[in-house]
């Protein structure tokens, strides 16, 4: 056995959030700050993010509960191991390990429950195996292996899955083989003429934007996760990313996919932008969710690197008139790359985030303060909401573009508000997942889920779950008043993607981690009830599978499985994910 | 200070409740200084303040409005312009126009009227408390009873009392054409519903999405009653649905997190209106609501009315009660917009909604001691009441042994604490001088009319002048009825059947409560938790001996039964009498307006000749109530093509329907089995059964 490029588990955290030297802690002066070089708040002071906490949460810097340090090795089953596929896979010098760090670091995704237990310490199913194929033809081999030694076979991408994917099924007895695509991560072609790039699945989304940046080109493609996610997993998943009003969602950035399955190589024979041969075989490997085979090479669309980007924000007096503003832009289809708006809780946290000193937090907050107590005092801060805006594209459309949308806004009650905090809303995109470690340490947990619906739905869905929440909340016992927010994150013609943000304080609970899925169950059913879809990009993983049959109809599900059946009969890609 | 009083005579479940008199406080500072106190409401957080143009503005603009009007235009050929101003038509007609200026004058004027006409008005601060709350949290729906038209502006009035917001109640439309009255309702929060609404689409849509609009927004808490109109028999009528689906619907469809029902039990010791409603229900026309009307009723002004009860209930949850009965999604599919028949599932859950509201109303209401007394008033024979006259002696112990038993069925008694038994007898009768008087150790029947005429009455007018008297009665044995139902059909069951078996009694049981469900609150699909109920009240009392598989009939039980049975008897005589009418007197057609003064005709007679002891089946109500369950039991159709509601008879079913209930062809004990689920649709297999 040995060690193919550890280095990533060596960067990242066993049982939390993203690397190992950036996250939030209390100093000995009893302030937050962010530790690290790697994020622009890194390294600073964040003053008000304690009160925030201790308001918000009721927590207290004296109730700690830190995680383990480290694994315990002892604490890891043995594995199951199938003597016989080890062997010839031994002789094709793919390199693999037993090791229980490894096999740990890919048991699991970020959801609550899995993060909490590890954090105690708890370790349940993990894979008995890890693989590092580094090509294509090494996850043929892999999976013809597979499956004559029959084998259960697990993809890994980035592991940042929301949904349960990645648990390995408790009932599954054969050896649990896990197939970490982290060295298949090269650009292997880019065609300038038709501006497409064709990479390796297991390629990180930072990665691939830095890389086709080196050749002046993107994809566009920024989910919030994009620091650690694979290509591989936003095509199993059907992922979105930021900027799709742009560059377009996961599927229709996508030009080509190869995909290994039991029964064989699944590709298109050519590289057509659009075609009418019958159903669009893609669409039965994106979403897949791993369970019909590897993605191992993707043929992506590349856009020119925009000559000019541009933040801004924009003020509404409370939550319906922003989203009567999203909805009136995304009529007006002049939305810009990115446009997001926070509901009031969020925009508070937001306020609390701000850094101690900074040039670029040039306190617009506090600018902003004055200016609505003075100016504009019509506006009740416990009921504005903000809007944050990207803008990309050459300088003079930027400028124009930039000009529509505030005109818009303006009409609903918007002021506008500034480059600095819509730039800040979107760096706290990626370190507001490190915060969840903080809120771990001090008693609080918490966790985001989205949805989409129609348009009338989206003031309807984000009061009645935020409600629902507190309701549960209260009736399963939890002794404070939860954290109970939501955004729109994204702009359809005929809806929107929100997302939730719900955390509480589980101090005098016996079992915190089963409320809290109590909960986030009954605001799956309360979106579900109130026409809300079951995932608009997390997936469906094992979270949410019980959803599935009402969601797409039990014909809809005979389809899926039939596809399943005839694809990997023996079930080899037993994640057992959807169905 | 205000005085209290604790609730004494209420069994236990109740104990601690706390009535407050708010006339007391009234009586000691000014009328003026209260009515313009200062008012500031708490009120449902989410609610936008919307002024009544706001509101109708946004009715009209409704999308769901825009399609229908499309839609009716299409239709009708006319144009969607015409058809909107015709909505603005209805709109100006129907809507409310709540002002602070109005709520301050009627609540000066009635701090005038009712510091007269009662000597208390007792509201129970905890339910207000609960109330002030809820109306915090969700939009909340007011549901009163409605026994008076006193009753029409008391919620409010109380409300405004306690800083609560003052709500805008459904009225009917007679109310809006009273001239200034009518205007002075409408800007006290009064919005009006036509009566006969029937297919007119342009108009349920309006009222609909006005309706929908005022719960959606919460900007006023929405008073209705769901018994659609006051009760002319003081007993509780059947829920009306049409109210109750356009209150819920927000919920259903999501629009709002929860809607909050409060039921609230409002009754009287006696009734203002007493010897009117009993002469509507003998077919003396209603004089029309009207402002010299009003004028002429204040007569009224000058007697004692005793005390009138507001009992606010329980606040409820809506998503609560529906939780695990309905599917919401199958609004998913559809813009909500669009007007959408509402699945089986969702219909049947409003109707249970709708009569549990209805049994909570009843079970908050007070029962004073002289609906104990006309229970037993009207068990004594008729000539004891008209000309021997009732022993007082007699009546007085027997009412203090109902008024036990009406404790052990937990019933909510308002039997003055701290006052000698005698004296709450005479007083009662004293405040009921116009239907009993007390006159040397006897209790007589006071009849109405003019004895010192000159033309002598003729036997058909005695009948009729008597039965207005006996109706009156009635009527406030009606207040007392809800809590002994449901033993009370056990008992009759038992009586009818001779039956110690309990899947028997039980089938003869769902028998009688299927035919009865028009005349009595029975909440659909809970038969056997009904037959529990009494199986359990009539145990406690000592009247039976349950067992795994029998119910013993007790030596000590036989005065409670018989009392129970002779209490639904005139129900079980009127309802035999009328389906004897439907199989030989009557056309295989008929109308309502046929049907009811042949039946009067018929009665009559049988009375005069000796042969029917009761009056009730004079009253047009219990008539309506035959008509409405033969509807049910399928014996009955309306033909739907007829302009003047024809009623066509399937006389077999009838007559099967009358030989179950007084058993004539089961001389041989019934065995009645399988039969748990006897359907409504089809209790034709009952009669294979009984054999």
């Amino acid at each position: 056995t040995f060690k193919s490029n550890p280095k990533k588990q060596e960067i990242m955290k066993w049982n939390g959030w993203g690397y190992s030297d950036s996250k939030f802690l209390y100093n000995k002066k009893g302030q937050a700050e962010f530790t690290g070089k790697r994020y622009r708040l890194s390294g600073m002071i964040i003053p008000g993010l304690r009160e925030w906490m201790e308001s918000t949460f009721s927590a207290n810097l004296q109730h700690k509960t830190p995680a383990a340090p480290i694994l315990n090795s002892s604490a890891v089953q043995p594995p199951t191991l199938n003597e016989a596929f080890l062997k010839e896979l031994k002789s094709t010098g793919i390199p693999f390990s037993h090791d229980a760090e490894d096999r740990v670091f890919r048991s699991h995704g970020h959801c609550l429950h899995e993060i909490f237990a590890l954090r105690e310490g708890k370790i349940g199913r993990v894979p008995d195996l890890v693989v590092w194929p580094n090509c294509h033809n090494d996850v043929v081999k892999i999976v013809e292996l597979a499956c004559k030694h029959n084998v259960c076979l697990i993809p890994y991408g980035g592991g940042t899955s929301v949904s349960s994917a990645l648990e390995c099924p408790p009932e599954e007895t054969r050896s649990i083989v896990s197939l970490d695509t982290s060295q298949m991560n090269r650009i292997l072609w880019i065609d300038e003429k038709n501006l497409t790039a064709h990479v390796e699945a297991g390629i990180v989304g930072q990665d691939l934007e830095r890389l086709l940046n080196e050749s002046g080109y993107c994809t566009g493609h920024e989910p919030d996760s994009m620091e650690f996610s694979s290509l591989g997993g936003w095509v199993a998943t059907r992922a979105s990313g930021m900027k799709k009003n742009i560059y377009g969602n996961i599927e229709d950035l996508v030009v080509h996919i190869k995909m290994v399955t039991p029964r064989g190589v699944i590709e298109k024979s050519c590289q057509g932008p659009r075609m009418s041969t019958g159903p669009d075989v893609h669409h039965f490997i994106m979403g897949s969710e791993g369970t019909l085979g590897v993605v191992t090479e993707v043929t992506m669309k590349i856009r020119p690197m925009p000559e000019y980007q541009k933040y801004g924000s924009v003020v509404f007096p409370n939550f319906e008139m922003g989203v009567a503003c999203l909805r009136e832009v995304a009529r007006q289809r002049c939305a810009p790359a990115s446009i997001r708006l926070m509901d009031n809780e969020q925009f508070k946290f937001g306020h609390a985030l701000k850094p101690q000193v900074s040039s670029i937090f040039t306190s617009f907050l506090d600018g902003l303060k004055k200016f609505y107590i003075t100016k504009f005092k019509g506006f009740d801060p416990n009921r504005l909401c903000v809007a944050t805006l990207l803008f990309e594209g050459d300088r003079e459309k930027v400028l124009q573009h930039e000009k529509q949308v505030y005109d818009i806004a303006a009409k609903f009650g918007g002021l506008a508000a500034g480059e600095d905090n819509g730039q800040r809303g979107y760096m706290l995109t990626f370190v507001i997942a490190y915060l969840r470690d903080l809120g771990m340490d001090y008693y609080v947990i918490g966790e985001s889920f989205e949805t989409s619906m129609p348009w009338d739905r989206v003031l309807d869905i984000c009061r009645n779950v935020k409600a629902r929440i507190v309701r549960e909340c209260k009736d399963k016992g939890v002794q404070f008043p939860p954290l109970s927010t939501c955004r729109v994150t994204q702009t359809y013609d005929a809806g929107a993607c929100v997302y939730f943000y719900f955390a509480f304080n589980y101090r005098g609970l016996s079992d915190p981690v089963h409320v809290y899925e109590q909960v986030e169950h009954a605001a799956r059913e309360e979106i579900l009830a109130n026409g809300g879809s079951l995932s608009h990009h997390h997936g469906v993983g094992k979270l949410r599978k019980e959803w599935m049959r009402e969601s797409i109809s039990s014909v809809g599900m005979g389809m899926l499985k039939s596809v399943k059946d005839y694809v990997d009969p023996n079930n080899i890609f037993g994640n057992r994910n959807l169905l | 200070m205000t005085s209290t009083y604790k609730d004494s005579g209420t069994a236990s479940l109740n104990d601690d409740e706390e009535f407050t008199d708010i006339l007391e406080e009234r009586r000691r500072n000014t009328d003026l200084g209260y009515a313009l106190r200062t008012f500031n409401p708490q009120p449902y957080k989410g609610a936008p303040s919307c002024s009544t143009s706001d509101l109708n503005k946004a009715v009209l603009e409704s999308q769901y409005l825009r399609y229908i009007a499309k839609e009716i235009a299409l239709e009708t050929g006319s144009s969607v312009e015409k058809v909107r101003q015709e909505a603005r038509g209805i709109l100006e007609e129907m809507s409310h126009n709540l002002q602070l200026g109005f709520i301050r004058l009627m609540a000066y004027t009635f701090n005038k009227v009712f510091k007269r006409l009662f000597r208390s008005i007792y509201v129970n601060m905890e339910g207000l408390n609960m109330l002030q709350q809820a109306i915090q949290e969700s939009p909340v729906i007011l549901m009163p009873n409605h026994r008076s038209y006193v009753d029409f502006l008391i919620v409010s009035f109380v409300l405004f009392t306690y800083d609560i917001p003052i709500p805008v109640i459904a009225a009917g439309i007679p109310l809006a054409s009273m001239k200034v009255v009518g205007e002075i309702l409408r800007r006290s929060g009064a919005f009006f519903i036509r009566r006969a609404i029937g297919s007119d689409k342009l108009y349920w849509a309006v009222l609909s999405e006005y309706v929908r609009t005022i719960v959606r927004t919460g900007c006023a808490p929405l008073e209705f009653y769901v018994e659609g109109f006051r009760s002319r028999t003081l007993k509780s009528v059947v829920p009306k649905l049409g109210m109750m689906d356009m209150v819920l619907e927000p919920y259903f469809k999501g629009e709002v997190f929860d809607i909050t029902l409060v039921p609230i039990s409002i009754s009287y010791d006696r009734v203002v209106e007493e010897s009117l409603l009993a002469l509507e229900l003998l077919g003396v026309p209603k004089p029309k609501e009207s402002t010299t009307g009003l004028f002429k009723a204040s007569r009224v002004l000058q007697e004692d009315y005793g005390c009138m009860h507001v009992n606010f209930g329980r606040p409820l949850s809506v998503r609560q009660l529906c939780e695990g009965k309905i599917n919401r999604s199958e609004y998913n599919l559809i813009p909500r917009d669009l007007p959408q028949r509402p699945s089986t599932e969702i219909q049947d859950c409003v109707n249970w909604l709708a009569h549990l509201i209805v049994r909570t109303q009843e079970e908050g209401a007070l029962i004073s001691p002289w609906s104990l007394m006309a229970c037993l008033l009207l068990q004594a024979p008729i000539t004891t009441l008209t000309e021997e006259g009732l022993q007082w002696h007699g009546l007085t112990e027997k009412t203090l042994w109902l008024r036990k038993l009406v404790l052990d069925f937990r019933g909510r008694l308002n039997w003055p604490a701290h006052t000698p038994d005698s004296d709450v007898m005479s007083s009662t009768v004293a405040l009921h001088h116009s239907i009993v008087h007390h006159k040397a150790g006897r209790v007589y029947l006071v009849q109405d009319g003019n004895p010192a005429s000159q033309d002598p009455l003729s036997p058909e007018e005695k009948v009729m002048r008597t039965a207005a008297a006996v109706l009156m009665l009635v009527s406030y044995r009606n207040q007392a009825l809800h809590v002994f139902v449901r033993p009370g059909i056990l008992a009759t069951a038992i009586h009818i059947t001779k039956s110690t078996q309990k899947d028997e009694l039980f089938s003869f049981f769902c028998f009688l409560r299927d035919v009865f469900s028009s005349e009595f609150i029975f909440i659909p699909g809970r038969a056997s938790q009904d037959f529990d109920e009494a199986c359990s009240l009539l145990q406690k009392c000592g009247a039976v001996y349950i067992s795994q598989q029998e119910v013993t009939v007790l030596e000590t039980g036989l005065e409670v039964l018989s009392f129970l049975q002779k209490l639904l008897q005139p129900f079980l005589e009127s309802y035999q009498l009328i389906f004897r009418y439907l199989c030989e007197n009557g056309a295989h057609v008929f109308t309502e307006k046929q049907f009811l003064p042949a039946v009067r005709n018929l009665a009559t007679k049988l009375i005069l000749s000796g042969d029917l002891h009761t009056f009730e089946v004079l009253s047009s109500d219990t008539q309506k109530n035959v008509l409405s369950a033969l509807r049910r039991l399928e014996a009955v159709t309306k033909l739907r093509a007829s302009q003047q509601n024809e009623y066509k008879v399937n006389k077999a079913a009838v007559r099967r329907t009358g030989d179950i209930l007084c058993k004539i062809i089961c001389d041989i004990p019934v065995k009645i089995k399988l039969l748990f689920c006897v359907r409504l649709e089809n209790f034709d297999l009952f009669l294979p059964c009984c054999l």
